[in-house]
């Protein structure tokens, strides 16, 4: 399982960058996207995987019995979506902005009109 | 237990809720952020004597214990970041009283500049890698709105390339503290020191330190990652391009001497090796990017890339002399480089332009002002008596004592261009003849310069002078902050306990 996540995350890393490097400013915004979403899914797969367990402390138990799956992962990657999400909105609002005002969805033109 | 490292983060928060509560009354706004920001100096002068007198003073937030729960540790150095960030907050606040626009104000300037602050401040005193990540988000998220603020056409270009860029950095951030997570297990700094102390196979932990390497690297502009910031620091009012001058960048410096200092130790060979060449680069390239230039921002915004330079060169160097010759610069530069934006805002006030060529004659109206810009352009060239004199001295004496001499030829050759650089902004725009073309509309003449604009100035411009003439006792400071981060022992116990 590690070995497929880790193929995706590859994916999504080499789609992002691919689409970050276009000059279309909504390709970029998606490509800021999938690389959110695979250094989301690195983390998850980093912190080791433990199939069909929830690190919950079962009744009547005193501690978790392993194996467990570490619940600090999963904190840190739901933070970690919650400000990519921010960050995602924010710059959504900021290329319709620029598109409202410049009339143009192109880096490259972006720089021309704003020297 | 002690609350005052807690300080530094609560009184910009506080400040920005109430001042965003009060969004209908800018007077009272105005007053607040004044107020808050007074009261972050009075709090990162106390923690800096406290931790001075009793050394590391570590904080459990919740009371969770050391390496579960999160921590914020105010060492030597981050109590003097602390400082100096909050005096600079200070004096771009007083400023942003004359030269924000009404329209930025009503629509949350002050409560964005105080989350900024909260969000640096953090930075400088977290104790978790996590959290750092966290507070580089909030300082960010700050950051974007500001320079995205007034919504200008240009404004919008530059942010666009700011936010994708700096996402991009967090993005290797998060990526490098992932796999140090999955090696180690553990994001507590002190722990993670400790932990790594003992890897001998280092592989992961090269990736991991590269990757973060990469992520602070943007955030700090060294060579070749520097390409955001000529493109969006010249845009937004002076006030904000001030501040981000002053504190962004600081913060990507700050985290390459945390982290290359306590946890990436393990090969410096190869990792303070590739950040000696990288700064030689950066230096160079930010100096001519400089030369090349004709708009008084876009000239500054070169340098803040050349001297950013001068001080990852000190931590390359990781001897006790080199980091303190770094922490020295980066308070240095801080004050000057902050010091210039605002000069160069008030030039723009008094002409409305910052193009050199439509400039002139100011030296004959404005003498007060031709003497402190002067005084700032000299001393970020490095021109004894002040404090830009010492600051190169310390790290080149601390790369002649390594034996790197081609860098210290290199810092030296820099450091001419820079005189060449600052004095052609100072010719231009206030010796020479005033220009007989204006470019259509930009001609006006107020009567004088505000006070608010000139007072923040003038009091930089004395720190400047004062560091240089009576630097002793903040040398002394700079030498135990580089020891406490060169003896790694004195940070650990602090935040978990006796080491066993």
């Amino acid at each position: 399982m590690e070995t497929v996540l880790a193929f995706i995350t590859g994916i999504l890393f080499a789609g992002g960058i691919y689409l970050l490097l276009r000059r279309s400013m909504s390709k970029v915004i998606l490509g800021l996207l999938l690389v959110g979403h695979a250094v989301n899914l690195l983390i998850f797969t980093a912190a080791g995987l433990v199939r069909s367990r929830s690190p919950l402390i079962p009744p009547g138990s005193e501690r978790l019995s392993p194996p467990y799956p570490d619940p600090l992962a999963q904190a840190l990657i739901l933070t970690a979506i919650v400000i990519g999400f921010g960050i995602l909105a924010f710059a959504l609002v900021l290329a319709y902005r620029t598109f409202a005002v410049t009339g143009t969805d192109d880096v490259d033109e972006l720089q021309e009109s704003a020297p | 237990m002690s609350l005052l490292p807690v300080l530094p983060v609560i009184i910009p928060l506080l400040t920005a809720a109430l001042s965003l509560a009060m969004a209908r009354h800018r007077t009272l706004q105005r007053g607040l952020s004044l107020a808050g920001s007074a009261g972050l100096v009075a709090a990162a002068v106390t923690l800096l004597a406290t931790v001075r007198h009793e050394g590391i003073i570590a904080v459990e937030i919740g009371s969770w214990p050391a390496p579960f729960g999160i921590v914020l540790v105010a060492d030597m150095l981050s109590a003097i970041m602390v400082l100096a960030s909050s005096l600079l907050g200070l004096s771009v606040v007083v400023y942003a009283l004359g030269n924000v626009d009404q329209a930025r104000v009503s629509f949350g300037f002050h409560p964005l500049f105080h989350a900024l602050l909260m969000g640096v401040c953090g930075a400088f005193l977290t104790g978790d890698l996590f959290n750092l990540y966290v507070w580089f988000e909030v300082m960010l998220m700050a950051s974007f709105v500001l320079l995205a603020l007034g919504g200008e056409k240009n404004q919008l270009a530059g942010a666009f390339k700011y936010v994708t860029l700096n996402f991009i950095a967090s993005s290797f951030f998060l990526t490098g503290i992932g796999l140090l997570y999955g090696k180690t297990g553990t994001l507590n700094m002190a722990d993670l020191a400790q932990k790594t102390a003992s890897q001998s196979d280092s592989g992961l932990m090269l990736t991991s330190a590269m990757l973060l390497f990469l992520a602070f690297g943007i955030k700090a502009a060294v060579f070749p990652l520097f390409s955001w910031l000529p493109a969006s620091y010249h845009t937004p009012p002076t006030a904000v391009t001030a501040i981000f001058a002053a504190l962004l960048t600081k913060v990507g410096v700050y985290a390459l001497i945390r982290m290359f200092t306590l946890v990436f130790i393990q090969n410096t060979a190869l990792t303070h090796g590739l950040i000696l060449g990288v700064s030689a680069a950066t230096m160079v390239v930010g100096v001519l990017g400089a030369a090349a230039h004709f708009d008084i921002r876009r000239i500054l915004s070169f340098h803040i890339i050349s001297q950013i330079g001068y001080m990852t060169l000190g931590l390359g160097f990781f001897t006790v002399a080199g980091i303190a010759g770094a922490i020295f610069y980066v308070v240095h530069n801080m004050i000057v480089k902050t010091n210039l934006f605002l000069a160069g805002g008030i030039v723009n006030h008094l002409r409305g332009t910052f193009n050199l060529k439509y400039l002139g004659g100011l030296y004959r109206a404005y003498p007060l002002l031709a003497f402190l810009f002067l005084v700032s352009a000299l001393s970020q060239a490095g021109v004894p008596p002040l404090s830009g004199f010492l600051a190169k001295l310390m790290v080149i004496r601390a790369g002649l004592a390594v034996g790197e001499y081609a860098l210290v030829a290199v810092a030296l050759a820099v450091g001419i261009l820079t005189l060449y650089s600052m004095t052609k902004i100072w010719t231009e725009a206030f010796w020479k003849e005033p220009p007989t073309e204006y470019p259509s509309g930009e001609k006006n003449t107020p009567a004088g310069v505000p006070w608010l604009l000139l007072a923040p100035v003038m009091a930089l411009t004395a720190l400047t002078i004062g560091l240089g003439l009576f630097p002793e006792s903040f040398i002394q400071m700079t030498q135990e902050a580089a020891e406490q981060l060169m003896d790694r022992t004195a940070y650990i116990r602090a935040v978990l306990g006796p080491v066993p």
